[in-house]
Parts: structure tokens; C-alpha cells; sequence
């Protein structure tokens, strides 16, 4: 833009100077494309992969089936299983941490000592790794001596068996989910509180209009774009959640928490089926590039009116 | 001028409180099992009535586990060495990488340059595994299976996306006018971009570094199919520590004290830079 324009007055128009700044650019963004190149070929070969027949135990049986692994998934209930709790998974989550977060959010909202304090504090669960967060909360939910199994006990649920129980294992991973990954909204949250513009505020204030009203009316729409990226980023990270799944119960009990990547791995290490292990992980990434386009167009409007508006 | 009503500020008094234990309880709770004994730790209903041992910590930094079957060699110092060499290693690698990638995305708008840079950053929403597995196959016919190299380079999945995305933004806000003065005095590109570009960007770059560090640190299912025992970090060493040890949960505890404590340690630090970071790797993101 006007980098360009500045830098045409600025070269002097010997040819190999030219030649050179024109290179420059690729030299600069080379080194970091031929790693990632490194890394688009396994991308191509899981394609590859998901149209084979391929299982690790059987190479002399390694063939092209085409669409065969997509094909079976039609009728493997298995595969429904797995859709439906990996969307489960990532709609509860992204949707309770969206309602925590932003009522912790407007909790925070004024930039006192107190809160700001606060704020930080709750930056500790969210770099805390989800692998050792679930390893810390399966200690406090083991049935000896876990203090929540024992609070659980306190106001009457005798029985609570937390991850081991199918009743209430969903609950336990989403309960250690809320715990690393509200922060997040949180913070995002916060930043776009705090950097919304004053004078729609203390126009209604003025107006008389009540706290709820200028929530409902002024908050909430110029707070949209903020909080659609907060869910966007979540939603793509909660669909493909693994760490705190595999810590705690591995997929188990059963096949009651069996989301994409941990069926996934099971099926390359276990089962080495690498051929339905790649075409669950190809389903798992047309769904995150298709919500993630969902909400990019969404965010793109609302900018555009939120633009045309101000 | 905000008057709010005694309930009011009684009600986010008790809702602050409330937030602050459920965050907070965990990493306490944490804390304090790993300064006792499994005794004190398995006794009915719990106590904070103890007294603190760091038995725990010395027995995980000398690697000797003492119990009752006899001693028992853990490599738990091993994993955290891991953890700092590959998070360490990684990181630089991706400054070194990534800072001038991203001052050539940020200055010159060169022909694919926003393709490039879309494919870098669709990296961070494609799924770990599909890279991984075909991956794990490669590694063994190149001979980087189970080697710091080739986890290093996988390591590059995570950090390089984040660090091209917000020191792009950070070069992208700074006039390049500074820089075209400097030019014009007769300073070469390179000494331009050492002495001007990088100092400028230098909290973006710091906010970058910092947070590709934790996120390297935290990083458990590339290592979990990319490496065995002896190359393992915190993450997954604690989980087969688990697996190993048994019930010696005060063990256990301190295990996840030690593994949470640089990460925590480092946010609490840089918490400016790392609210930074965070933001603008989703905002621009």
C-alpha cells in the first residue's frame, strides 16, 4: 500500500538493486515455508491414506479402496457415536465457557486494583497444560481420597464416580474444560469491554435507560465481533480436544467419550487401522474449516455494518 | 458517579469470591497434597491438619522412589529437562524462522504473500493427528523417529504460526516512515531492520516468544505419538508416571507442581505481554 509507493521513490533505479529487493521478501519468508512444506506432506499422504485399505498389520493387504472408509461410515454406528459427542463436547463447552466468561468479564469490567489482580489470577488455569489440569482434577475426583469425590459425599451424592461413571463422565471432562479454557473468553472478553467507546453508555445513563436494557442494547452488539472470535478460536480447538479426554479416561468408559482425535488415535495404535484413522481425522477437518467459514462470514458482516454504522 | 446498591455489591462480592475459588481451588489443592505424606493424604475425611514434608520433591529430583515393594528408579527429571529443551529449542527456532518472515509479510505485499500466510496459519486449525500419524511413518524411514530434532521440528506446528501471525501485526503497526529515514541516511536493509524494525517490534516479539513458549511447554499429543520414554516431556511423562507409580499420589502431586510451575511462573511474570499476545494472536488471528 503505501509502503510500496514510498519505497519506488525511495529505490534508486539501478537494475540490480531492484532485483535483489524484489528477491528479498521470498529470501525472508523462504526459511520458514520450507519447514512447513516439511510438514504439508504428511497432510497430502493422510489424504492418501484415508483412501486406502491400510492397516498396519496387515501390509501385504494395502490397497486402494477410494471412498470405501468414507463409505462405511454411513452405516458404522461407531462413526455417529463419535459425531455426536465431539459436537456435543464442543457446542456445551464453548457455550458455557461463552456464558461464564462474559459474566466474569463484566464482573472485571472496572479496572480496579482488586480486579485487575483477579484477572491475572485466572490466567494460572489456562497455562496450566489440559493434560496436567486433568491429571490434576482426576486427583481430586478420585474416590479414596479426592477432595470434590468428598465434597460430592458431603451434600449427598454418595455415589459420584466422575470420569468412571458414564453418567457423569461428559459432565467431568467439560467440568475440567470450563476450568482451563474460560480464562480465554475471559481475557478476550475483558479487552473488548474495556476498549468500547463511552459515549453510547453515558448517552442511555443520561437518557435514564436501566442497566439491563443497555446491556441487551448497547453491550452485547459491539461486544458481537469480540465474542465471535473468542467462540470461533474455542469451537476449532474444543471439536479437536484430546488432552484433557485421553488423560483422563482415554475415550472410556466405554466408547462414551470417544470424540475424533482420541478415536482416532486408537484406531492408528490399536486397532492400526490407519486408513478409517486418516478418513475420521479428513471428516474431523472438513467440519473445522467448515465452521470456521461459518463464522468468518459472520464476522466479516457484522464488521462491515458495525463499520457502516459509526 | 456509579452509585450501585448495597445487594448489588454484595452479590458481585460473593460472585468474585466464588470465581476466584473454583479457578484457584485446583492449584491449591495441588499444592498442598504434594507436601504430604500418602497417609495424611488418604486419610477420611481430609485434613488440613498435617505436617508439610517435601519428601515428595526430594524423591523426584534424586529418582529414587522409596516404597514399601522396595526403590523404584523415576526419570521424572529427565521429562522436565525434556520439556525445557524442546520448549527452549523450539522457541528459537521459530524466532530465527519466523520474525523475518513476518517483517517480509508485514512490509512488502509481494506477489502470494496473503496466501502464504494463510496457509501458515490454517496449520493452527487443522487437525494434530492428521500430520502426525503420516508423520510417525516418515519419521522412522528418515531416522528422526524418536529424536529432539525431529520433535523439534514438529514443535514448529505450534510456534511458527503464532509467532508469523502477531509479530506480523506488530511490524504492521509500526510506520515504516522510521525506516525509510534511516534508509535515506545511508543505512543498508539489514542494519535498518536490526537497529529500527526489531527494537520497535520488540514487545510484540517478546509477547510471541513467550507465548509459543507455553504452548510448547503445554504441548501433550506430539510428543505422546512422536516420542518415546526417554525423549518424553512433563506432559506425558506425568501421565506414565501415573501409570508407573501406582498410588504414590504425593508423588504424583509434586510431579504436577513441578510441571505447571515454569509455565505459571512465567505468566504471572509477563502477564502485560502475555494479555498482549493472547489477544492480538485471536484478533488478528
Amino acid at each position: 500500500m503505501a509502503t510500496a509507493t514510498n519505497d519506488a521513490q525511495l529505490s534508486p533505479p539501478t537494475r540490480r538493486y531492484s532485483a535483489s529487493k524484489r528477491l528479498l521478501p521470498y529470501l525472508l519468508s523462504l526459511p520458514a515455508l520450507l519447514v512447513c512444506i516439511g510438514i504439508l506432506i504428511p497432510f497430502f499422504t493422510a489424504v492418501f491414506y484415508s483412501l486406502q485399505r491400510f492397516r498396519l498389520s496387515q501390509p501385504w493387504n494395502r490397497s486402494m479402496n477410494w471412498g470405501e472408509n468414507y463409505l462405511n461410515f454411513l452405516s458404522d454406528p461407531d462413526f455417529w457415536n463419535t459425531l455426536q459427542i465431539s459436537l456435543t463436547y464442543a457446542f456445551l463447552t464453548v457455550g458455557l465457557e461463552l456464558l461464564l466468561g462474559l459474566a466474569i468479564a463484566l464482573l472485571l469490567q472496572k479496572p480496579t486494583r482488586l480486579n485487575n489482580f483477579v484477572s491475572i489470577m485466572l490466567l494460572m488455569p489456562l497455562m496450566t497444560a489440559p493434560a496436567l489440569a486433568a491429571l490434576m482434577w482426576k486427583l481430586m475426583t478420585n474416590p479414596n481420597f479426592g477432595i470434590l469425590s468428598y465434597f460430592a459425599t458431603v451434600i449427598g451424592f454418595d455415589d459420584m464416580r466422575w470420569g468412571a461413571s458414564p453418567d457423569t463422565a461428559l459432565f467431568t471432562v467439560i467440568l475440567v474444560d470450563i476450568w482451563v479454557y474460560t480464562p480465554f473468553m475471559m481475557i478476550l472478553l475483558l479487552a473488548g469491554l474495556r476498549s468500547l467507546p463511552k459515549q453510547p453508555f453515558e448517552a442511555a445513563a443520561l437518557d435514564g435507560v436501566p442497566k439491563i436494557q443497555q446491556f441487551w442494547r448497547i453491550t452485547l452488539p459491539m461486544l458481537t465481533p469480540y465474542i465471535l472470535t473468542a467462540s470461533l478460536f474455542r469451537l476449532l480447538d474444543s471439536i479437536q480436544q484430546f488432552d484433557i479426554i485421553y488423560a483422563l479416561t482415554q475415550g472410556g468408559p466405554g466408547d462414551k467419550l470417544m470424540v475424533f482425535q482420541v478415536e482416532a488415535y486408537l484406531n492408528f495404535f490399536q486397532s492400526t487401522n490407519v486408513g478409517r484413522s486418516a478418513a475420521l481425522l479428513m471428516i474431523l477437518w472438513a467440519l473445522t474449516f467448515f465452521l470456521s467459514n461459518i463464522f468468518i462470514k459472520n464476522w466479516l458482516r457484522l464488521r462491515e455494518r458495525a463499520r457502516g454504522e459509526v | 458517579m456509579d452509585h450501585a446498591p448495597i445487594w448489588e455489591r454484595w452479590l458481585r462480592g460473593v460472585a468474585l469470591i466464588l470465581v476466584v475459588l473454583f479457578f484457584m481451588f485446583p492449584i491449591f489443592w495441588i499444592l498442598v497434597m504434594s507436601v504430604q505424606t500418602n497417609e495424611t493424604i488418604l486419610r477420611s475425611p481430609p485434613s488440613m491438619a498435617f505436617e508439610p514434608t517435601l519428601q515428595n520433591y526430594q524423591a523426584l529430583i534424586t529418582g529414587k522412589l522409596e516404597t514399601q515393594a522396595g526403590s523404584l528408579d523415576i526419570a521424572f527429571m529427565q521429562n522436565l529437562w525434556n520439556s525445557v529443551l524442546l520448549s527452549v529449542c523450539s522457541v528459537a527456532l521459530a524466532l530465527v524462522l519466523g520474525v523475518p518472515a513476518a517483517y517480509a509479510f508485514a512490509r512488502h505485499k509481494f506477489r502470494g504473500s496473503e496466501d502464504i500466510a494463510f496457509t501458515l496459519l490454517s496449520f493452527r486449525f487443522a487437525p494434530p493427528l492428521l500430520v502426525l500419524l503420516p508423520l510417525t511413518l516418515y519419521f522412522q524411514d528418515i531416522g528422526l523417529a524418536d529424536t529432539y530434532v525431529g520433535l523439534i521440528w514438529v514443535y514448529q506446528l505450534i510456534c511458527l504460526p503464532l509467532i508469523l501471525w502477531i509479530v506480523r501485526g506488530y511490524f504492521e503497526d509500526i510506520s515504516p516512515d522510521i525506516e525509510h529515514a534511516y534508509r535515506i541516511a545511508g543505512h543498508s536493509w539489514l542494519s535498518t531492520f536490526r537497529r529500527i524494525a526489531l527494537p520497535l517490534a520488540g514487545p510484540g516479539i517478546a509477547a510471541a516468544g513467550l507465548l509459543a513458549f507455553i504452548f510448547a511447554w503445554n504441548n501433550f499429543i506430539f510428543a505422546l505419538v512422536l516420542a518415546s520414554a526417554d525423549k518424553q516431556p512433563v506432559t506425558v511423562g506425568a501421565l506414565a508416571f501415573v501409570t508407573a507409580s501406582g498410588i504414590q499420589y504425593g508423588q504424583i502431586a509434586a510431579a504436577v507442581v513441578l510441571s505447571i510451575a515454569p509455565t505459571l511462573a512465567l505468566a504471572l511474570y509477563a502477564q502485560r505481554y502475555l494479555v498482549e499476545g493472547l489477544s492480538l494472536g485471536a484478533v488478528k488471528g
